[in-house]
């Protein structure tokens, strides 16, 4: 079982004629993932990488039955590409694309908003979600891991590979990399409620970073609702004051949004933090382990 | 990017909103000439990026010209919260009714925006903030709907200012809408909007921040940027699009991925707490995913710069590109720093994991580079490189 994207998925692909489009649309297939087609409105009608490409999302998503879309159009031109996606109201829309203006980030969720939420957005500046031996939407290498029940939600792409490689043993149902930019479509809260809900994830790992209370709030959520285990990591206890660290949402600003801070709030409603990277999967082994 | 006073005040002129008459001065002989041309009482402050100017004694009034120069020999070269005071601006003094305060910011939290507004402006907001609450009008603002003079006017009522500001409120807050979405900006803060002696409503302050992901359409926005504060490190770092920050310590870091980064940072200051002198990172450098022998070689070449570096530590986690891509990156980056005659000198260590860790170790290992060592996990390479920067090596 897996959160979101499963077996069946059918994936398209906003932009798969461009660089990084073609470049993961050929991983995403080569790991197994549907990939069913391509959007590009200039481009409609060619074949590419053996997939036919569509003017829009609505006619694609008509002619394959596409039901997640992954999105690598350069910033520019994002807040369009998945607003276009919310008009088509495909359920599942994984943005891919880092720096996208915050301005348009924010229109976007207010346009998902207005339209009811039909549409889940994953990202931007996303790796995307990954259902080990099911489905992979996005950027995470598929084989660096296998199929398995700890899920995992993370703001940042390589320690989430780390993660998923050091528990590769156990395995994963779904990994979620939910992005690291100030407004983003899912959060940490939104993940540890369907893991809790999937009977097919044992337990969770949550990687958060500095920047906003996302963690804090995820903390308050856990002590309510989340009792399967969670282990959780936070990256950033040395980055200074008014800095952004690489993501554009990693910014300590003042005394808001330490590591240190969301540490203590995920420590304060029982969850177990773990120092390093490698500790923290530590922590989830002892917990597999003990099942 | 955060904005001077003066530059968001400037910004804020553009867009219509009233503030008051002022001249950027360097030198004291320029506050002289500032202040003779505005004539009268006029204001020096402090021009720095953080707040609490005022009282740290950033900002004087001053009767007369020769007053002003007094005033800001004091303020120049100042420090505010490890900030030197550079510039000051010279300004007209306002005859102030009332203070207000005013801001538009992004609400991450509830990913919309939020219109901040309170009758009790002035330099203790936060301390209203937290202590009466209630004064402080949160309201959200929506940016598919935005703001019209209307809603400006609705939150001026919210916010408890009196009635004989709503008319110039509202016309300053629907401009600095315009200016908050024209310029993508993630903050616009008046601190204090003021009611003057006579009835005008005016910026006194200007706080900006832009958003650095919208300077593809926001290309004016480059000219804003202080060139003279910036680290040098991190403006020769930016020039060749690396994703670099300098910090205090002394082990240079390169790593692939945001998050990765910055938790390699933890993970080596953690270690150095066992070593003496404490060694800790000396920057933040993010190769991205990509990690080309270019952009390898780039990153080195920056590190190697820096005086204070003592030790290496090179933390590559093979997802996207796999390991044996990154040995050759370092390889070749080696081969290149020495053909420019910029040979590393300092020991180096390399952990390599993830997809063909084995492969990548194994080319490293048959390169035979000076002064690089391989260690398999990330907690005993960060250990080994703050003890390489312990001993000096």
């Amino acid at each position: 079982m897996a959160i979101w994207l499963t077996e069946n998925s059918k994936i398209i692909v906003q932009g798969m004629t461009g660089g990084e489009g073609t470049k993961h649309t050929r991983r995403m297939l080569a790991s197994g993932a549907r990939v069913v087609g391509g959007v590009n409105a200039r481009k409609a009608g060619i074949t590419h990488e053996g997939l036919p490409v569509f003017g829009t999302v609505k006619e694609a998503m008509e002619k394959t039955g596409a039901d997640v879309s992954v999105i690598f159009v350069p910033p520019a031109f994002t807040k369009d590409a998945v607003k276009e996606a919310i008009d088509a109201e495909i359920p599942l829309c994984v943005v891919i694309t880092e720096g996208v203006p915050v301005h348009d980030s924010t229109e976007f969720w207010a346009y998902a908003v207005a339209k009811g939420n039909k549409t889940r957005i994953i990202g931007p500046n996303c790796p995307g979600i990954a259902s080990p031996g099911a489905s992979n939407a996005g950027i995470i290498p598929a084989d660096i891991t296998t199929a398995g029940r700890i899920g995992l939600v993370s703001k940042s792409g390589t320690l989430t590979y780390q993660l998923m490689y050091e528990l590769r043993d156990f395995g994963f149902s779904t990994a979620v990399g939910i992005g690291g930019d100030p407004v983003i479509g899912t959060t940490h809260i939104d993940a540890l409620q369907a893991f809790q809900d999937d009977p097919g994830t044992d337990a969770i790992v949550m990687i958060g970073e500095i920047g906003g209370d996302a963690e804090e709030r995820a903390a308050a959520y856990i002590e309510q609702h989340v009792t399967k285990p969670v282990v959780a990591y936070v990256a950033g206890f040395t980055a200074p004051e008014g800095k952004t660290m690489g993501h554009a949402g990693a910014i300590v600003s003042g005394s808001a949004g330490t590591a240190q801070a969301k540490k203590e709030a995920l420590e304060k409603v029982g969850v177990r933090v773990g120092k390093t990277p490698s500790e923290t999967a530590r922590l989830m082994r002892e917990i597999m382990q003990a099942r | 990017m955060d904005l001077f006073e003066h530059q968001a005040k400037e910004l804020f002129a553009d867009y219509g909103i009233p503030v008051p008459k002022g001249i950027v001065a360097h030198t004291v002989e320029e506050v002289r000439a500032a202040a003779e041309q505005l004539t009268g009482r006029v204001v020096v402050k402090a021009q720095v990026k953080t707040g609490g100017r005022g009282k740290a004694g950033g900002v004087k009034v001053a009767d007369d010209a020769a007053d002003a120069v007094e005033k800001a020999q004091a303020i120049l070269g100042m420090d505010i919260k490890g900030h030197t005071v550079h510039k000051v601006l010279v300004e007209e003094a306002s005859a102030i009714a009332e203070e207000y305060y005013f801001s538009f910011l992004l609400d991450r939290a509830n990913r919309t925006f939020l219109a901040i507004c309170s009758a009790a402006g002035g330099m203790d907001i936060e301390e209203v903030a937290h202590t009466s609450p209630e004064k402080v009008a949160k309201v959200p603002v929506s940016a598919i709907t935005g703001v019209d003079r209307d809603t400006a006017r609705e939150i001026a009522v919210a916010g408890g200012l009196p009635e004989q500001s709503l008319d110039g409120a509202a016309e300053l807050i629907e401009k600095l809408w315009c200016c908050f979405v024209d310029e993508d900006a993630s903050l616009v803060e008046v601190n204090p909007m003021i009611l003057s002696a006579d009835g005008q409503v005016k910026a006194l302050d200007g706080k900006v921040t832009l958003d650095d992901n919208a300077s593809f359409r926001q290309t004016e926005h480059e000219a804003y940027a202080d060139k003279a504060a910036e680290d040098p490190l991190e403006a020769r770092a930016k020039e060749k699009d690396l994703n670099y920050v300098k910090l205090d310590g002394d082990v240079g870091i390169i790593g692939n991925g945001a998050g990765l980064v910055m938790s390699t940072l933890d993970v080596v200051a953690y270690a150095g707490e066992a070593f003496p002198g404490k060694p800790s990172p000396a920057n933040f450098l993010d190769i991205g995913g990509g990690a080309s022998a270019e952009v390898m070689a780039a990153g080195l070449e920056i590190i190697l710069s820096d005086p204070s570096v003592k030790s290496i530590f090179v933390n590559v986690f093979g997802g996207i590109t796999s390991c044996d891509a990154v040995a050759n990156g370092i390889v070749a980056a080696f081969k290149l720093l020495e053909s420019r005659g910029e040979a590393v000198t300092h020991p180096l260590v390399v952990r390599l994991d993830g997809n063909n860790a084995q492969l990548g170790r194994q080319i490293l290992a048959d390169a035979a580079l000076p002064r690089v060592e391989l260690v398999d996990t990330m907690d005993d390479a960060a250990k080994r490189a703050a003890e390489l920067a312990a001993v000096g090596a």
